[in-house]
């Protein structure tokens, strides 16, 4: 501890003062700055060591699993050999059905809150049930997901049901995404429509929507994106262990790639056998979803460099 | 005309809202169904048994539903998790807001949320076949699929999720704080440990919780590498079985609105509680401590 007196020099946050030798010279001072900065840029590096790590170890073991036959292929011999169309097909379908479930609905309650409502208790109580949605637990949409889609609306286990979950839960991802465009759209524009006689709603429809889209499109990429990689929520309401055909109606069950790669790495007497299979399926699901999220973050950033 | 047109307006009006509620609908339907398939199980124990009970046998007969272990490890993992994300997340934050150039901050915010992007059944797999061999040699312990491999796997969840919220925390502390730091003689590590973070804390705090949160909910990394075993650990080394995870696992085998059905829901019901009260923890402090211009400090 140093003298109090010197400490309250520091206002109240003088506890940390302990690092910063006050009587220490600028040369000092700068010296521990060096190495503390170093620190922080330590820090931002193990993300990238980490992300590059994953994606180092996923490409060098998987590529050897991928061809032609492995993409365009059902699974033979009891999934000990063959391909993964299946589960493409079934995590494609399922993705694209909850951005249809979502995206209307994500973008009208966008719209409601950031063009209509007036900052007063329903939005407040709004905002709070969509930050936990946000916020609930992938494996409880699962369980919501087989008590209401599955057997009380009686969808059973099938790419509907899984698609409404996953769509549920990708609701407050698509809302965020909106919301951020629509506040991006310059406040002179929507005065311009209506000082021209335009309604609210006209003014929303031809003015302020047009100029989001690009915006809302960056939203329903990464929606579809997350909704791709999710295991939890369909592992009760969708996916199977195995189905030798391709979904032919959305009351079908499917194969989806998330689950694929945890059944062949968990279950099964094959583990060790199916391994190039499990890694060749996750370079395949690592490709679609971060293709999709590099799309969209190079999409964005685009746009922003075009707002400014 | 006008008449009309105000009406349609009014209508659309109430149409939006009324979508805009659609999210506090599906909430409230979740609490529904987890609260109707989950109750039931305490017909056959009491909540004390449930929630206090050290033995989780749900097929043996009679079954045993004590969920204190799976408690118990939901809550390590996550705060080994926490002990490992909280500070890489946050001096990621503080890297990127304050002392990284424009253009290195753009390369790697990329890198942030593509992390945050990775399935996260792919981490519980690089987890499962990659770091629990590696944790098995090099500290010599019999299953490398344990409570310290899912932690560190939870971490690298989590602190996307803590940086970016926190980084728009530091974003949003006003330049001039920065500027008057700096020009009373302070350093910028002074200006970043004395001035920003202390402005920004409350966000850095809600973005700590919800990182948090994440961690504790998360379903297929816990799956995958915690090990599965319904124990309390010993160390850091033992196989853990958090709540999510039982869940996932076992649910497939439970028999349609048995017991170890409802009793399952009612682990929902538990893991949801958790969730809910870490977001009205974040929502509360991000609502009271506000930062808006200079005023509040």
């Amino acid at each position: 501890m140093k003298d109090s007196s010197e400490e309250s020099l520091s206002g109240e946050n003088g506890r940390i003062t302990g690092i910063f030798d006050k009587g220490a010279g600028l040369n000092v001072r700068r010296r521990i700055q060096t190495l503390w900065f170093t620190l922080f840029r330590g820090a931002a590096l193990v993300n990238g060591f980490a992300l590059g790590l994953i994606l180092f170890f996923m490409l060098s073991r998987g590529w050897q699993a991928i061809s032609w036959e492995f993409l365009t292929q059902p699974p033979r011999d009891s999934m000990t050999a063959g391909g993964i169309l299946p589960c493409i097909i079934g995590t494609l379908g399922l993705a694209l059905g909850a951005i249809a479930v979502a995206l209307p609905i994500g973008v009208a309650s966008a719209v409601y809150l950031n063009e209509y409502a007036s900052s007063g208790k329903i939005t407040r109580i709004i905002r709070l049930g969509i930050s936990n949605l946000a916020g609930v637990p992938s494996v409880v949409f699962g369980l919501f997901g087989l008590a209401f889609f599955c057997i009380i609306l009686g969808m059973g286990v099938s790419l509907a049901a899984g698609a409404l979950t996953l769509g549920a839960m990708t609701l407050p991802v698509i809302i965020g995404a909106t919301e951020e465009a629509l506040k991006s759209v310059p406040d002179t524009y929507r005065e311009a429509s209506l000082g021209l006689g335009a309604t609210r709603w006209q003014t929303i429809w031809r003015v302020v929507l047009p100029s989001a889209l690009p915006g809302i499109l960056t939203g329903a990429i990464l929606g579809i994106s997350r909704a791709a990689g999710e295991t939890a929520p369909i592992m009760f309401t969708a996916a199977v262990f195995f189905t030798p055909k391709i979904p032919s109606s959305i009351m079908d069950e499917v194969m989806a790639l998330p689950y694929h790669i945890y059944v062949l790495a968990t279950a099964g007497t094959s583990i060790e056998q199916t391994r190039p299979l499990q890694y060749g399926t996750a370079l395949v699901l690592i490709a679609l979803v971060l293709g999709m999220n590099l799309v969209a973050i190079i999409y964005r950033s685009k746009l922003r460099k075009k707002m400014r | 005309m006008a008449v009309l047109r105000n009406r349609t307006e009014k209508a659309i009006h109430w149409l939006f809202l009324g979508i805009a509620t659609v999210s506090i609908g599906i909430l409230v339907l979740i609490m529904f169904f987890l609260f109707q398939e989950g109750l039931p199980i305490f017909k056959t124990v009491t909540l004390q048994e449930f929630v206090m009970g050290h033995y989780w046998y749900p097929t043996d007969d009679p079954a045993d539903f004590g969920i204190f272990p799976l408690i118990v490890a939901s809550l390590f993992v996550t705060l080994l998790s926490a002990v490992i994300s909280i500070p890489l997340g946050v001096m990621t934050a503080v890297y990127l807001s304050e002392i990284a150039s424009r253009k290195i901050a753009e390369l790697v915010k990329p890198v942030v949320e593509l992390l945050a992007a990775l399935p996260s059944v792919v981490i519980g797999f690089f987890g499962m076949v990659l770091v629990g061999p590696f944790l098995q040699k090099t500290f010599g312990i019999p299953i490398g699929l344990n409570l310290f491999n899912a932690g560190l796997m939870l971490a690298f969840m989590s602190i996307p999720t803590i940086c970016s919220i926190a980084e728009d925390a530091l974003y949003s502390v006003p330049n001039s704080l920065r500027e008057a730091s700096l020009a009373l003689g302070a350093t910028e590590l002074e200006t970043i440990v004395k001035v920003i973070v202390p402005a920004g804390l409350s966000g850095i705090c809600t973005a700590i919780i919800l990182g948090m949160s994440r961690a504790i909910g998360e379903t297929m990394v816990v799956l995958m590498v915690a090990g599965g075993a319904a124990m309390l650990p010993g160390s850091i080394f033992d196989p853990v079985r958090p709540m999510p995870a039982s869940i996932a696992a076992e649910m497939a085998e439970a028999p349609f609105r048995g017991e170890h059905y409802h009793a399952l829901f009612a682990i929902g019901i538990v893991l949801f509680l958790f969730t809910l009260a870490f977001n009205l923890v974040a929502d509360q402090i991000a609502q009271r401590y506000r930062q808006s211009g200079e005023a509040s400090l």
